[in-house]
């Protein structure tokens, strides 16, 4: 999902078997680890890269959206999409914040998305050309994200799981004012309803691939879910995203670009469920390794606002330390 | 020019606050996350954008994370394990026979 990247690695510790074991005890006793807790290196390290991912997606995310703000086409949608906007701030803020606690500095982290050595999710590196993809991307892409993200809630490391129910608590608008935007494009003009299809067309594969990759390919998947950082795995999140989308999508009458889509009643044991066509990982590994359409665009504009923003914080730490001075001048002057 | 160099991003790093929110008058405040600013009145601002967008609270308190001083994890069962054998501190411990109330 929103750490796609982590998929195929492995972790490695040199930590004793007694330690990891003892760990391993408290974690499957669902205790949270805290952040001075003894943990494993590889769990810290997993931890680290999950949650910067996560973060970085966050702050990436705005990008594409924030695209359209000014061209929303009524103050309600405007005023939700700027809070949307406002709010993946936060969340990003909020996963930075408990991605420190591992001993990983701010600085870092922006360091590396900076100098394109970080992943983010591969939805993001995708262009949004129509008021239609607003739509998409708050139905589909927070659809698949809130999907995700609920497990995580219950993630065995404190702060990420704190911070993954407040984000959990302010997404659940987010997806449902997109699902309004397809509505109403949907019950709209011939013209509006093609632009919604279109959006749908194009956003539904790379929604699919914001799971990561296929259970058989993902190494890492098992670690992390004895860790319980990972609660379910990417396969079964993806199907519960496509059975609970596909009916979405026949209410809005908009049809699913996927001519292998199918009811299957053996899957979900047994319970049935839609079963998806074949998903092309070679563009997905393509995307998510910074090859996406626009993935140099989103790093320039990240490094823009950087740059732009530098004056800022020097002048509120000169400010700052100018003041500091002030009250020790002060202090010495009572004394 | 878009390239970075490292020193750029390498800037002073801004201190860590961390924040805390009294939800409505008669509780107390509670730890709720943190956020990096230059000061603590810039701190303030932060956290009341981040972390009050939807009513959360009406008050903020903002302590640089440098300020906490922590019990040491390492001790902690040294710290707080002997009080689960003190059952005596509670009153379910003590018994009280059958007729006898308000005690």
């Amino acid at each position: 999902m929103y750490s796609q990247g982590l998929d195929g690695k492995t972790a490695s510790s040199t930590e004793t078997i007694e330690f990891l074991e003892r760990f391993q005890k408290r974690v499957d006793a669902e205790e949270k680890i805290e952040p001075m807790d003894d943990m494993p290196a590889g769990y810290r390290k997993t931890l680290v890269r999950q949650i910067s991912q996560h973060a970085h997606s966050e702050i990436v995310g705005m990008l594409p959206e924030g695209n359209w703000i000014t061209r929303a086409p009524t103050l309600r949608r405007k005023i939700a999409l700027l809070a949307k906007v406002q709010d993946e701030g936060g969340h990003g803020l909020y996963l930075y914040a408990a991605a420190e606690t591992l001993g990983v500095s701010r600085e870092q982290m922006t360091e590396e998305l900076l100098e394109g050595r970080a992943k983010y999710s591969s939805i993001f590196n995708y262009p949004t050309l129509s008021w239609a993809d607003i739509g998409a991307i708050g139905w589909l892409v927070d659809g698949a994200a809130i999907m995700n993200q609920i497990p995580l809630c219950r993630c065995s490391f404190g702060p990420y799981a704190r911070a993954m129910i407040r984000i959990c608590k302010e997404e659940s608008f987010h997806q449902r004012q997109g699902f309004e935007i397809m509505l109403a494009l949907c019950r709209g003009t011939n013209r509006q309803k093609e632009m919604a299809q279109d959006a749908l067309d194009r956003w539904w594969w790379p929604s699919l691939m914001m799971f990561g990759p296929p259970d058989s390919e993902s190494k890492h998947s098992e670690l992390s879910m004895a860790w319980k950082i990972k609660r379910f795995t990417n396969d079964s999140l993806r199907q519960k995203f496509v059975d609970a989308t596909v009916r979405q999508a026949n209410f809005l009458g908009l049809s699913v670009p996927d001519p292998d889509l199918e009811w299957d009643p053996d899957l979900n044991g047994g319970e049935g469920g839609f079963r998806h066509g074949p998903i092309d990982w070679e563009e997905f590994r393509r995307v998510v390794s910074g090859h996406g359409p626009m993935a140099k665009e989103r790093i320039a504009a990240r490094r823009k606002a950087w740059n732009d923003g530098a004056w800022v914080r020097d002048a509120a730490m000169a400010h700052s330390a100018k003041r500091q001075r002030a009250r020790n001048s002060a202090a010495a002057a009572a004394s | 020019m878009l390239r970075l160099r490292r020193v750029e991003i390498l800037t002073e790093s801004t201190p860590l606050w961390e924040v805390f929110i009294r939800p409505r008058n008669g509780l107390a405040h509670k730890h709720v996350g943190s956020l990096h600013a230059a000061d603590a009145e810039m701190a303030l601002i932060g956290a009341r954008n981040a972390y009050t967008r939807r009513g959360e609270g009406n008050s903020i308190w903002v302590v640089a994370s440098i300020d906490i001083s922590s019990s040491d994890p390492d001790k902690s069962s040294e710290d707080f394990d002997s009080a689960l054998t003190k059952a005596y501190r509670h009153p379910t411990f003590y018994n009280v026979p059958d007729g006898v109330e308000n005690l």
